[in-house]
């Protein structure tokens, strides 16, 4: 077995945003192992992903460029990735944890009967292993995680790690053909709607968060402006969504998103732990609340005891004169 | 029309952990320490809802210990018309391959199942692979992350769902089997009934064991896991102490609290 392999997810064309943290990985893992890396680039006009991959460290592109792959159906990217991966035996595969590279990986694993770990928020080499570091319980405990035995495969969770320098490196993809012919597939992509224009929850690098101290729909007009005055995503607590003041998709915490912002400004809420799972690995984290015994203090850098009303729109107009918005 | 809901028992949201000898503990402040997973509710209501208009059955299916019987008296209750338990010290440790294996093996045993779905993840292992991993070892089609059930026709053998992804929704077809997993977007689950209760209460849940799926001793449980989950622990405290700032006026705590914010460099 030789070579760490990582998946690349793209849209448009352009390398995925987390497929550069995924390069990053890579380029870690494969030097911690000594061995080479491959970016595995499977689609339908995919040269400039192939380019893209080689300029941001990968030694190798493996991959598939064939109208077939157009659409991202595990049932037709999955099989192909099994195979290359039964042929040439790499040490390890990674891949994002999006929605796509969450499929693939397990698919691959299942296909190939693989030790799979999803979800990394950290990798570490160790005796010739990769140890993965991931949240479980929620988010409310962690483990050290490894596969024992064969193929590795990992998946790696949005903003979790670095993402991979530009290196000007460039190179000459390797193509092969797809393993599945479109007639064999099961399935058929009919439609697309799409969210762009809106700041996704899990991408975001500000977030601004309402709960119960709201007080009801309208409340939330104040968070919004704050987060749109920081380019921010608009985030809410399980008590508002239960209540139908905003919609289901906000909802930050164990039965909602993940998320990993640099800046969590938490504004009237209290801090229950279904919410913090969803956002204590957070890098600065700001509470706004009336009572400065809530719990979501012990959890902050910085606090403003006091009335959402008054500070958020405060904050808003102070950064809106300070960014020049 | 046959469909199963493949459901876990799993700690509660409001469980709280402990990590003591290297074994993970938990209590609940309110009393009810085990769930049933809150991802699985939206699976087992959108198999009775799918039973309700195209007849047939829905069978609440999940892996583990007797106690995860209170699992499918859930399911049972709020009104699935089966329940089975897939138990075996075979199948203990099993990771998320071995998981697969297993389920695979009992949904094929139930015979002439055209969906089977499942919640997107439990709230313990957190991994959200089985759905996919089941599909592979069944050799039927995954469709993860489904939002809505567009459509399905079991004399066609067709179904059109929208999944609901990082950058839109998208709507796809295809033809049956399929292994779906639902999001919380798809429905709101009822609440059992007070019948349903009593119900539930009286059924007789059979158990299926590795014998009665034909299962190789090699595909599930510890020593078949490729996957070491030993090393679990608490988080370490942020290293952070909250700095409250303090002001005369509002218009002072914010100046104060922007500029720290640009200091740490996170605007």
């Amino acid at each position: 077995m030789s070579g760490v392999w990582v998946w690349i997810d793209h849209a448009g064309g352009k390398l995925a945003a987390i497929s550069l943290e995924v390069l990053g990985v890579g380029r870690k893992v494969a030097d911690g192992l000594a061995q080479p890396l491959t970016a595995l680039v499977t689609g339908s006009d995919v040269q400039g992903v192939a380019d893209a991959a080689f300029n941001y460290g990968a030694d190798a592109v493996l991959g598939a460029d064939d109208p077939s792959l157009a659409d991202f159906r595990v049932e037709a990217h999955g099989p192909l990735v099994a195979k290359l991966a039964q042929e040439r035996e790499p040490v390890v595969l990674i891949a994002g944890a999006s929605t796509r590279g969450r499929d693939l990986s397990a698919w691959v694993a299942a296909e190939l009967d693989a030790g799979l770990v999803p979800d990394g928020i950290d990798v570490e080499i160790s005796d010739g292993k990769v140890v993965v570091t991931r949240p479980v319980y929620a988010g409310k405990l962690l483990a050290d995680v490894q596969v024992t035995d064969g193929l590795q495969v990992i998946s790696v969770r949005s903003r979790a790690l670095p993402p991979a320098a530009e290196t000007e490196g460039s190179g000459e993809a390797e193509w092969v053909d797809p393993v599945v012919a479109e007639d064999d597939l099961a399935t058929k992509i009919t439609g697309f709607e799409s969210s762009a224009g809106k700041v996704s929850l899990t991408d975001a690098r500000i977030i601004v968060s309402g709960g119960r101290g709201v007080g009801g729909p309208e409340g939330f007009e104040p968070i919004r402006e704050l987060a749109q005055v920081l380019g921010g995503a608009l985030g809410a607590s399980r008590a508002t969504v239960d209540a139908g003041w905003i919609p289901y998709e906000h909802q930050v915490g164990q039965t909602g998103k993940t998320v990993s912002p640099d800046l969590y400004i938490a504004s009237g809420i209290s801090g229950a732990i279904q919410h913090q799972a969803g956002m204590r690995t957070a890098k600065v984290i700001v509470a706004i609340n009336t009572d400065p015994d809530a719990p979501i203090f012990k959890l902050a850098s910085y606090g403003i005891v006091g009335d959402l009303f008054e500070v958020v729109p405060a904050l808003a107009e102070e950064f809106r004169r300070r960014l020049g918005g | 029309m046959k469909v199963v809901v493949c459901v876990k028992q799993t700690p509660s949201t409001t469980a709280v952990f402990r990590v003591q000898n290297g074994s993970v503990r938990w209590d609940d402040p309110g009393g009810k320490p085990n769930v049933v997973n809150p991802w699985d509710e939206y699976a087992i209501e959108e198999a009775i809802r799918l039973q309700e208009k195209h007849g047939g059955d829905a069978i609440a299916l999940t892996m583990g210990s007797e106690e995860s019987k209170e699992a499918l008296k859930t399911a049972l209750a709020m009104g699935c018309t089966e329940a089975v338990l897939v138990a075996d010290e075979a199948f203990e440790g099993s990771d998320t391959l071995g998981t697969a294996h297993v389920l695979a093996a009992a949904i094929r045993h139930q015979q002439d199942v055209q969906v089977a779905v499942f919640g997107k993840q439990a709230i313990d292992g957190d991994t959200g692979q089985t759905t996919i991993q089941v599909a592979v070892k069944l050799g039927w089609t995954p469709l993860t992350f489904v939002s809505e059930i567009k459509e399905l026709d079991p004399d066609a053998g067709t179904i059109t769902v929208e999944r609901l992804l990082e950058g839109g929704k998208e709507t796809v077809s295809s033809r049956l089997p399929v292994v779906i997993s639902v999001v919380k977007e798809i429905n709101e689950p009822r609440y059992p009934s007070f019948m349903g209760i009593r119900k539930a209460n009286r059924a007789e849940i059979p158990t299926l064991t590795a014998a009665d799926l034909d299962l190789d001793a090699g595909s599930a449980g510890k020593a078949a896991s490729k996957v070491d989950w030993a090393n679990v622990y608490e988080l370490p405290p942020r290293d952070t102490s909250v700095e409250i700032i303090e002001g005369d006026t509002v218009e002072e705590k914010v100046k104060k609290l922007a500029e720290r914010l640009l200091a740490e460099k996170v605007i």
